[in-house]
């Protein structure tokens, strides 16, 4: 199950509650506001770090540039909207607000 | 036996109830989708599990209140109402709080429904 | 593939409208089908053929109601929501209707996905 996150993680705790029902190998990807807690070496990176093990994380590249966020956290796959697309072919959708 | 056309769809209301109008107008799509005879749940995540609270009262506030709503879904044939149990705990709130009867899980039993599910609609 | 769409927020207030139109767009590109864009709360207000922003700006209805001339993807406002927020098809751009949520149950159930934008 492909989870999307769209808020930054320092103004909601969206993303926090998200990772607690994730699933071992379900894909997250980070959207909009959300893009801001995969920027490399702040606050979250940790928290990154470790939804790494056992979930492949991307954030969608368009939102990124966006902001300016050039520095992206190890191990982040920057996907366009097609990517995006891509991930829904494979995967049902659980989208968080 | 599974019948193949029935989707299995799940709501997850995440949002205190009169501040916005996410849950009011969710709780308008999960009854009318209870006509659909799919599989139907209803998750209770964060400030959603607020929704549930008893001896709300709306009237001083201008809103319509809503919460007795919540107990007619039984009446509709939707009987699978999961309460998180940390938002609800982190919040000082028990089953005896609300005001219908729920089941209240752990995340990682409501993370394992959630990817069981065709659709998945947070308000 | 078939896909539907759900949005739940109004046009410019939040970024939902605009990942929901690229989506839409990069998933037709890859060859498939979005059957419809069903508008929820106030999601309702992408359809309204008064909003009428500045020149240099991208207009969201008139987006909408491209996306669904050349591509046939069906743009539909629920009626509760809509009642609640004055549109009505007086003000709805052309190839967008306003329908019940019985319709966008029928999407969830005959669609491969159905994903959500809103915020």
């Amino acid at each position: 199950m492909l989870h999307t996150i769209n808020k930054s993680p320092f103004e909601t705790l969206t993303m926090e509650t998200c990772f607690r029902f994730l699933q071992p190998g379900d894909p997250v990807l980070f959207i909009e506001d959300g893009v801001y807690a995969v920027q490399a070496a702040n606050r979250f990176s940790p928290m990154i770090e470790s939804l790494q093990k056992n979930n492949p994380v991307f954030a969608l590249q368009p939102d990124l540039i966006a902001r300016g966020i050039t520095a992206v956290a190890e191990g982040v796959d920057a996907i366009d909207y097609d990517g995006f697309v891509g991930l829904v072919e494979e995967h049902q959708v659980n989208n968080w607000f | 036996m599974e019948n193949e056309n029935v989707k299995k769809i799940m709501h997850v209301l995440r949002h205190a109830p009169h501040g916005t109008i996410y849950t009011y107008e969710g709780l308008e799509m999960i009854l009318i989708m209870a006509a659909y005879e799919q599989d139907l749940s209803v998750v209770f995540i964060g400030d959603g599990v607020y929704a549930l609270k008893k001896g709300q009262d709306t009237s001083a506030i201008g809103v319509k209140g809503f919460s007795r709503t919540f107990m007619a879904l039984d009446g509709y044939d939707v009987e699978k109402l999961y309460v998180d149990q940390i938002s609800l705990e982190e919040r000082g709130l028990s089953e005896d709080d609300l005001i219908v009867a729920v089941e209240v899980m752990n995340s990682e039993k409501i993370g394992r429904l959630m990817k069981e599910q065709d659709v998945i609609i947070h308000h | 593939m078939n896909i539907g769409i759900l949005l739940k927020e109004g046009p410019y207030n939040h970024q939902a409208s605009d990942t929901a139109f690229k989506f839409a767009e990069a998933a037709i590109k890859r060859g498939h089908r979005v059957d419809a864009v069903f508008l929820y709360n106030d999601g309702v207000t992408n359809v309204t053929k008064l909003m009428d922003p500045p020149q240099d700006d991208r207009n969201i209805a008139a987006r909408w109601s491209e996306l669904s001339q050349k591509h046939g993807v069906e743009i539909l406002a629920c009626i509760a929501a809509s009642k609640r927020r004055g549109i009505s098809d007086d003000v709805l751009v052309e190839g967008s209707a306003i329908t019940g949520l019985g319709t966008l149950t029928d999407i969830a159930i005959r669609n491969d996905r159905l994903v959500t934008f809103g915020d």
